[in-house]
């Protein structure tokens, strides 16, 4: 039933090797092709999505780097700011105190003045008033004679000096 | 079950050539199915893969599987063609005897080629003769005849049956497994071809043994690749 023909080895030898043959240049060496190009494809690609991520990170630690900076300028502006506005308050007040001071002392001066002018006013009044006063009280005392005697006087006085 | 097989004697007028119709028929059959389907899964190939495609690409991992289990990938890579050609053609082969047995006036003309000795034979001897020509290719003759003194030189004769004992046990493992197959599957056609009672009564055999001879279909061409690649790694190994 079984018997070992040299035909049947003969023709599977031929038929094996034709089978190799032919499927190697059809089936296999495409494939095996193809298969090679997606190893190749998909490292490419894990490569460049590996330096992507990098990138990536760079670029976001540039980022996060300049935000802080930018914080740290703002805070500063801020700060800048702050300090100016004090600074400005203070002269400001400052500046309103002299002011006030100035006026103060103007006021004082102005009030010294005519203080002065007043009391030379008054001074002047009071003057006047008492040779008025005088000369009243003298026309009503003074008699002729007396009124002889002391324009002779006087008179005797120029001389003298004279 | 006393089939005979269409045997041509004397063919071509030469006194020793003989040839079984059937295996002839059977093996340019298997060939046929193994080239038409990996040619046609193997078109119009993809970078991303579908259907087919996939199923091709796990049968060559699981063979480079094979391949690198047995020996460095980097050489083992050149025997792949090869591995995956034989994987294929055992196992459409094997299967091929399973689907039915078709016997015209006694004579048998369907079954597995894998169920016949000179056929597994065949294959298991090209198989130990490639391991040969790429052991003195790869290491050198000197290398390669030191081996049969290793690890020790009374081992000489013990090596040179090893390489008989060898090939016979590659290709007659897949010869028994496969004949014995056919013959129940034969055994079980047979039962079924008395009457309706009959065939119910084979059905649930026949289906049974359907799936496991599929099974062992398929574990047989793993284990002949899986032993033709370790034949050729010990041979091409340093």
């Amino acid at each position: 039933m079984a018997n070992f023909n040299i035909g049947d080895s003969l023709v599977a030898l031929f038929f094996f090797v034709l089978l190799l043959v032919l499927l190697r240049k059809f089936a296999w060496g495409p494939l095996l092709k193809m298969m090679q190009q997606r190893e190749e494809y998909v490292a490419k690609e894990i490569e460049e999505a590996e330096k992507n991520r990098k990138e990536a990170e760079v670029a976001s630690k540039e980022a996060v780097a300049q935000l802080t900076q930018a914080r740290e300028e703002a805070q500063q502006i801020i700060e800048e700011a702050r300090n100016a506005g004090v600074k400005q308050e203070q002269d400001i007040i400052q500046s309103a105190q002299q002011e006030a001071e100035r006026l103060i002392e103007e006021a004082q001066k102005n009030i010294q003045h005519e203080k002065e002018k007043a009391i030379q006013a008054l001074q002047d009044q009071v003057a006047s008033l008492s040779v008025l006063i005088a000369s009243k009280v003298i026309e009503k005392e003074l008699s002729d004679v007396d009124q002889e005697k002391l324009i002779n006087e006087y008179i005797k006085e120029v001389g003298e000096e004279r | 079950m006393d089939t005979k097989a269409p045997i041509i004697e004397n063919a071509f007028g030469i006194s020793w050539l003989t040839f079984d119709l059937s295996n002839v028929l059977m093996i340019a059959l298997a060939s046929l199915i193994v080239f038409v389907f990996a040619t046609l899964a193997c078109r119009n190939l993809q970078m991303k893969p579908t259907g087919i495609q996939n199923f091709m690409e796990w049968i060559v991992d699981f063979v480079k599987g094979i391949i690198s289990d047995a020996m460095d990938y980097r050489t083992g890579r050149y025997f792949l063609p090869l591995a995956l050609t034989l994987i294929l053609f055992i196992f459409v082969s094997n299967v091929l005897g399973m689907v039915t047995v078709i016997v015209i006036d006694d004579v048998s003309w369907w079954k597995s080629p894998t169920a016949d000795p000179g056929v597994t034979l065949t294959l298991a001897g090209m198989i130990i003769i490639l391991s040969h020509y790429y052991g003195i290719k790869m290491k050198g003759s000197k290398e390669y005849l030191l081996d049969y003194v290793r690890p020790v030189a009374f081992m000489l004769p013990f090596n040179i049956i090893g390489e008989f004992t060898r090939t016979l046990t590659l290709g007659l493992r897949l010869f028994g497994n496969m004949f014995a197959g056919g013959i129940l599957t034969g055994v079980i056609l047979e039962m079924a071809s008395g009457g309706f009672t009959n065939v119910l009564g084979a059905t649930i055999p026949m289906l049974a043994w359907s799936v496991m001879s599929l099974f062992i279909a398929g574990i047989q061409a793993f284990i002949f690749t899986v032993l033709s690649m370790v034949y050729i790694s010990n041979k091409i190994s340093d």
